[in-house]
């Protein structure tokens, strides 16, 4: 709690993360409805990306419900997180038609190329890789996506070219 | 009501009964491990399958119906069972002969049961660190079973909220949100999840070493206050009956232990009495801030300084009676008998947990040192009488030292709900009528119902007030008063169901009926008690002749009242937010 | 409204979409406008039209001239030469084996012939995003009935005497549902449709909401009308974006056109549905976990009973349906349930939609009559299994169900025979797995994944899937010890048995049915230490036969680790000391002569 000891310099901070504003206006959006939580949290991990402690205070206060429930939701739920990620999120998919065409392969090439294990964020802070269960894409088995770009039939032969296509962006973007 | 067959019986029940209470009618126990009557109804644990149809079914959430038929000891429904506990027990460390709960763990007792002599399967085991972090409660997830009983209890019953559920599969774990330690959340003390939990999962901390450290040094000067519900309770740790009153053994086995002074708590709950009475007349003539509230439960105060820190100034300014002892036995008591009051330490008997957090807080050293220095629970005095040696049951009766040990029935009767409302209306309606009052027992206060409502007629003003036990109900009258819409001058909250006599350091089981029947003793205690008003307790009279002067008067003041600190409801509050819910508060 | 010479399809369902369909489309729209003839052809975006392994595709019609895999580059070509000439590009068509003749039109392929589509009636045929579209094909025809001259007691009764079962996974009869919680006391009810889909290798759901979405939204309406509910819930997981935006769209356009909200068609019956997104947790397609979920808590299963019927979302009488079972209730009205009840099998009514994917050639979607048989799924409609390889076993209900091999080929697929031989109808996923294909280690991929779904509520799930994955993994890695076939049939048996609920109940079925049809298989790993079919990387070598290998030296390119060595010309070795086993060298080998064993 540094900031609390610098004084309420958070204060203006905060007023000027427009972020905070929008999570307030979705929580009054639900506040009092039943079973808003999981709407709200989903709406919230938008805007922030994750879901990081204050967010779950703000959310818990604003909707009357018990911190313990709110942190008990996020960790139940797989694509609820607390811990900021990548810019892009990897999603590999070991759903059965993956795996029998050989998903696992495709990860662990993943894992070999990013050099971090499932659920790791790549030290460029770039990728996070996570195992997803199927996106509904078994006709192109094995899958994966990055971001909102799918990627099928895959063969381990194909990540580095993938993975490289959002590294040039990002030096280009950063150039 | 509806019959239905139970391994061959037929048993007539009423239809809102699970198959578990109707083979309980029927003389069957099933065996159990997440069901706990009036607390928790999960259906987790699958230890009380039985056959239904062919199939197994959860005998604990599953209900009956006419015709049912029930066989609940089948090879598949031991098979079942037996399966099911090792399975928790490959992932329990089994340090049975070092657990606290040795001999009183169910899981323990069930494995007995079912006869389990190995453990088939063996695997990974979940570690988490064990949470020392509380003065009063350990918690060591690594024995949990999750039964869930601890949740049920701190949110349905009290209302905090604390404890839940986090991740998922073989990853749950139940535990304050992010894992946070228990001292730094709203947790009041309050124990109850210690007293359900059916294993060494959440305890109390102990602090008999500190207590044999200090009676073997010959230095000191040890003295013990017993609390009033101890005395009802103590008995059950050698297998007497709940209720039963047992002061006299109790006296003799603490001398015997080594205290150099045996009193009695009961003698500073009438101080508290003389103290809060008039505190309550100067709110009501001087237009001071009502309802008033009684401030004797430390998982009460914690509750409030969390919950409600707007609404603090309704608090009474009184200390507990554990303080209240303490702040005198450093003061009056070594002044009277010459002593040096650095030499002398205090214990307190409670049947609570949240008095160990109370002593250690800063408010509490109004006599220059800490006023109480070591609480014990119900269940550490016992373990250490057993250690001891000491033959509980077959003791000779012994009676309190004075001048601390003597008391009335009104000072008694605060280990049950409703017994402070009682004990102060008794002083108060004689104080302010002059009158003596001709039936003593006010039954509309007493008994478990959540809420209950009376109101006395102090010749011609009528005094109206209210009595809550468990937070849970504590909660509902809060918010009445926040809405304005509670019309009370005075109200008695106890954070525990039942108040005292259900405490969080009170003998495990404690449930529904247990609780009854520790009522039931303290009552009777109370009516066998020659004195039984605050006010004509002989020693409160001289120690305000001899020390305080009078009531609410200046030394009362520095030794007998205290304050209170808004607190946050989460640590991590966002911190601008901490600042205006503070600034808000202050 | 104008004339179109031609319409063409193209499918914008979850897979074409991830295999770039709308390049493809955005090429066709561009193609059109430089010939000039964007005003004669129509291009309508579908949901997924089954053959999801061929897309990106298109279906051309008045004739129903289908293309596939198709590149944006081939745009111009099927213009030009298509639109504008009339002559089909050949070289787009679908061939059913490498040698074969092309199949032109979707009527002779053998995927379409020989399905029966109720539930995906629209599904690949109309935009789902044209209200019009759906009310053109008699769409809140059947609502429109219901409401004008059905009484609820009416309605559920022609819903019991289809023998309409729920799709979802235990095929519950759906008119008794619809009874139940119509005869539930209360006033406030609900009706609820499981999107959750969470079985791993299916997509039948997703593409019913993708391509359909007011079907499903017609039904619910319907069944509001039946129980006395005027609010729903959809409840989609959060993985199919796709399918909560159109039917997001769907929802919008219904309540314009007043055949959602306050009083749908002027009558006083009222309605409306609310979208709700899962977040993740497989255990939510469970009924009692997916109203526990709506309500905003962790998705943890509750006992049964109550049913949902008599206490659901809120503590109120809530009905509950799977997507695939809402997507038959407009036929059934409109055609009766004398015509539903005559497809299928005597006690499994109607038609099954299963989505086929694995060592198969042609994935997808497709809808037969209940009873096809799971030889003519898998190999006249499904094409067979790819690179001339052996059918070894067919996983039917996801990680729930078992597998079936060689020997039921010939049973018919309905609810009955498949629980008969220790699997399950499920929701539908049939996954289809070739000779080269571990049991063992599927086995573990299953419980791996019913482990790490499992809620963690009740000890023999949580713990003991746990277990039970442990002893595979074992054996998969070559530690397995002897009695650990008997610890985990043990464990199967209680955990099935006293579970909370299905979830667990079911988790060991794979176990259960790989060990019955494969116990040699288990066996091998744990007293030979063999894995026969030669995946378990802990328990095989790669081997270089000396007769088939030609001495190309091809392998020794590709070998990272240099573990390959030979004379030109002469049979190659492999130093299993310093080989890894990545396959590597087996993939590249033109003569088939690596080996693993
Ligand atoms: C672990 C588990 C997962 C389930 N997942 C789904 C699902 O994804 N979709 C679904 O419709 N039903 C699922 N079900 C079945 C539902 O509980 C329920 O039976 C079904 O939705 C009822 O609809 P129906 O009668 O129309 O089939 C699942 C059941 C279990 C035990
Ligand atoms: S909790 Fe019970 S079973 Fe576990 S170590 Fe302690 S006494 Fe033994
Ligand atoms: S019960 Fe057995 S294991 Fe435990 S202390 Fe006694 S002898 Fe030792
Ligand atoms: S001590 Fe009381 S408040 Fe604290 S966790 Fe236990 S039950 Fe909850
Ligand atoms: S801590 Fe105790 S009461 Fe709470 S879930 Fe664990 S075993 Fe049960
Ligand atoms: S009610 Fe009694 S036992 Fe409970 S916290 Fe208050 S003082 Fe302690
Ligand atoms: S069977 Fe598994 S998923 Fe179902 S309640 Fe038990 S732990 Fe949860
Ligand atoms: S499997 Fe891989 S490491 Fe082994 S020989 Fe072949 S290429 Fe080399
Ligand atoms: S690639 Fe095949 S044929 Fe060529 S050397 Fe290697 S094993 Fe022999
Ligand atoms: S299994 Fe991977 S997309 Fe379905
Ligand atoms: S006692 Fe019934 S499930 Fe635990
Ligand atoms: S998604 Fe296009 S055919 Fe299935």
């Amino acid at each position: 709690m540094e900031a609390a000891n610098k004084g309420c310099c958070c204060q203006s901070m905060k007023a000027q993360d427009e972020r905070y504003q929008k999570l307030a206006d979705i929580i009054a959006r639900y506040a009092g409805q039943p079973g808003a939580l999981i709407p709200v949290l989903h709406q919230a991990q938008e805007v922030f990306g994750y879901l990081p402690n204050d967010v779950q205070v703000l959310i818990a206060e604003g909707l009357d419900v018990p911190l313990s429930e709110v942190d008990g939701v996020i960790t139940f739920y797989s694509l609820f997180t607390s811990q900021p990620r990548g810019k892009y999120t990897i999603g590999v998919c070991m759903g059965t038609a993956c795996y029998v065409k050989g998903a696992a392969a495709v990860l662990e090439e993943l894992k070999q190329q990013l050099g971090i294990d499932v659920n790791g964020t790549s030290a460029d802070g770039l990728f996070t890789l996570e195992v997803t269960r199927c996106v509904g894409a078994c006709g192109l088995a094995p899958v994966m996506n990055i971001g909102d770009d799918v990627y099928g039939r895959l063969k381990p032969e194909d990540i580095r070219e993938i993975l490289d296509k959002y590294i040039q962006a990002e030096r280009q973007a950063d150039a | 009501m509806v019959t239905l067959t139970i391994d061959g019986q037929v048993v007539t029940v009423p239809a809102d009964y699970t198959v578990l209470e109707a083979a309980e009618a029927a003389g069957i126990r099933i065996p159990r491990l997440c069901y706990l009557k009036d607390v928790s109804q999960t259906g987790s644990c699958r230890v009380c399958v039985v056959e239904i149809g062919g199939r197994l079914q959860a005998a604990c959430v599953f209900p009956v119906s006419e015709g049912l038929e029930v066989k609940t000891n089948t090879p598949m429904v031991r098979e079942s069972r037996r399966t099911t506990v090792e399975l928790l027990l490959s992932n329990h460390p089994q340090d049975c002969l070092t657990c606290l709960r040795n001999q009183t763990c169910e899981l323990q007792k069930l494995a007995q049961e079912l006869n389990i002599r190995q453990v088939s399967f063996e695997g990974e085991r979940t570690h988490f660190p064990i949470d020392l972090s509380s003065p009063s409660i350990i918690r060591d997830p690594n024995k949990c079973i999750l039964c869930r009983r601890c949740i049920s209890v701190c949110s349905e019953i009290q209302g905090v909220d604390i404890l839940a559920a986090r991740e998922r599969g073989f990853d749950t774990v139940v535990s304050p949100a992010w894992q946070e330690e228990l001292a730094n959340t709203a947790c009041t003390n309050c124990g109850q999840c210690v007293l359900v939990c059916p294993v060494g999962a959440l305890t109390e901390q102990d602090d008999t070493e500190k207590v044999w450290a200090a009676l073997a040094d010959p230095d000191t000067h040890v003295v013990v206050q017993t609390a009033p519900a101890v005395r009802v309770t103590l008995g059950e740790e050698f297998g007497l009956e709940p209720g039963t009153v047992v002061t006299g053994k109790m006296i003799t086995a603490l001398r015997r232990l080594g205290f150099d002074a045996v009193f009695d708590t009961d003698f500073s709950a009438d101080l508290t009495i003389m103290e809060e009475a008039n505190e309550l007349l100067q709110r009501l003539n001087d237009g001071g801030k009502l309802p008033m509230i009684t401030s004797c439960s430390p998982g009460w105060i914690k509750f409030i300084e969390h919950q409600f820190p707007s609404l603090l100034d309704h608090l009474s300014t009184c200390k507990s009676p554990q303080q209240m002892f303490g702040a005198l036995a450093k003061t009056y008591y070594p002044r009277k008998v010459g002593l040096d009051p650095a030499k002398i330490v205090t214990v307190s008997i409670m049947p609570c947990t949240a008095k160990k957090f109370e002593a250690e807080r800063p408010e509490m050293r109004s006599s220059g040192y800490q006023d109480v220095d070591i609480v014990l629970t119900v269940r550490e005095l016992a373990r250490m009488i057993k250690e001891a040696g000491i033959d509980f049951v077959n003791l000779p009766d012994g009676e309190y030292d004075a001048p601390m040990g003597i008391s009335t029935g009104a000072g008694l009767i605060f280990g049950a709900t409703g017994g402070v409302m009682e004990a102060a209306l008794r002083t108060a309606y004689e104080v302010v009528t002059g009158k003596t009052l001709a039936k003593l027992d006010f039954t509309d206060v007493r008994g478990l119902e959540g809420i209950k409502e009376a109101s006395v007629d102090l010749d011609g003003t009528v005094l109206k007030v209210a009595v809550a036990h468990g937070l849970g109900n504590a909660r509902k009258v809060m918010e009445l008063i926040q809405q304005g819409k509670a019309e009370y001058h005075f109200i008695e909250i106890m954070a525990c169901p039942g108040g005292c006599i259900g405490g969080g350091g009170q003998p495990i089981p404690t449930s529904t009926e247990i609780r009854q029947k520790r009522i039931e003793g303290i009552y009777a205690a109370d009516r066998d008690m020659p004195l039984r008003k605050s006010h004509e307790n002989p020693a409160i009279k001289v120690l305000y002749e001899e020390f305080l002067g009078e009531p609410l008067g200046e030394m009362s003041h520095k030794l007998l009242h205290t304050s209170y600190t808004p607190r946050l409801k989460y640590r991590t509050a966002a911190p601008c937010k901490d600042q205006e819910q503070l600034a808000g508060n202050a | 409204m104008a004339v179109y010479r031609l319409h063409v399809l193209v499918c914008a369902g979850a897979g074409c979409v991830s295999s770039n369909c709308k390049a493809v489309e955005a090429a066709l729209q561009d193609e059109l406008e430089k010939a000039g003839i964007a005003e004669e052809v129509k291009v309508v975006e579908t949901g997924c039209i089954g053959t999801c392994d061929l897309g990106p595709l298109i279906v051309v019609y008045p004739e129903g001239v289908f293309y596939q895999r198709l590149t944006p580059d081939d745009a111009r070509e099927i213009v030009n030469e298509h639109f504008v000439k009339g002559r089909i590009v050949r070289r787009l068509l679908y061939r059913p084996a490498e040698d074969a003749e092309p199949v032109a039109l979707t009527a002779d392929m053998d995927f379409f012939r020989r399905q029966y589509r109720i539930a995906l009636r629209n599904t690949g045929v109309i935009d789902p995003e044209v209200i019009e579209e759906y009310i053109a094909r008699d769409g809140y025809a059947a609502l429109g009935k219901v409401l004008s001259t059905m009484s609820p007691e009416q309605v559920i009764d022609e819903i019991k005497r289809s023998g309409l079962r729920g799709r979802g996974g235990a095929g519950f009869p759906t008119g008794l549902k619809w009874e139940f919680a119509y005869k539930a006391p209360g006033d406030e009810k609900y009706v609820v449709c499981n999107a959750d889909e969470g079985d791993p290798g299916a997509f039948m759901d997703r593409s019913i909401l993708e391509g359909d979405p007011h079907s499903v939204i017609e039904a619910m309406s319907i069944a509001g009308y039946a129980i006395g509910a005027k609010q729903g819930f959809v409840y989609v997981r959060a993985e199919y974006p796709l399918a909560v935006e159109r039917l997001t769209k769907a929802l919008n356009q219904a309540r314009e056109y007043g055949l959602l909200g306050e009083n749908i068609f002027g009558t006083d019956f009222s309605f409306d549905i609310e979208i709700r997104v899962g977040a993740g947790a497989f255990v939510c397609g469970e009924e009692t976990a997916l109203l526990t979920s709506i309500e905003g808590k962790r998705g943890e299963p509750r006992p049964r009973p109550p049913f949902p019927a008599v206490k659901g979302v809120f503590g109120k009488p809530t009905l509950l349906n799977n997507v695939e079972t809402y997507a038959n209730i407009c036929p059934i009205i409109l055609n009766g349930a004398e015509w539903f009840a005559e497809i299928g099998t005597e006690k499994s009514r109607g038609t099954k939609v299963f989505a086929i994917a694995g060592d198969i050639n042609n994935t997808g979607l497709v809808e037969v009559p209940m009873g096809t048989t799971l030889r003519e799924v898998i190999f006249d409609i499904g094409g067979g299994i790819p690179k001339g390889k052996k059918f070894k076993a067919a996983q039917t209900g996801g990680p729930s169900g078992g597998c079936l091999t060689e020997e039921h080929l010939d049973i018919s697929m309905d609810y009955e025979s498949l629980t008969q031989v220790g699997s399950m109808m499920g929701s539908g996923g049939l996954i289809v797995m070739d000779e080269n294909t571990c049991m063992v280690d599927i086995a573990r991929f299953y419980l791996d994944y019913t482990k790490d779904e499992s809620c963690g509520k009740c000890t023999p799930c949580r713990v003991g899937t746990t277990r039970m994955l442990e002893i595979l993994t074992r054996l998969t890695e070559g530690k397995g010890e002897e009695g650990d076939i008997e610890k985990l049939e043990t464990l199967a048996r209680n955990i099935k048995a006293s579970s909370l609920c299905g979830l667990g109940q079911s988790a060991p079925n794979p176990v259960l049915s790989t060990l019955q049809h494969f116990r040699e298989e288990y066996e091998a790993h744990v007293r030979d230490k063999r894995c026969p079919a030669g995946q378990c990387l802990a328990l095989i070598q790669f081997f270089i036969e000396p007769e088939l290998c030609r001495g190309c030296g091809l392998c020794i390119k590709v070998c990272p680790e240099n573990a390959i060595s030979g004379n030109r010309r002469e049979p190659h070795e492999i130093d299993v000391e310093l080989c890894v086993k990545c396959g590597a060298c087996q993939e590249r080998c033109p003569f088939d002569a690596i080996i693993r064993r």
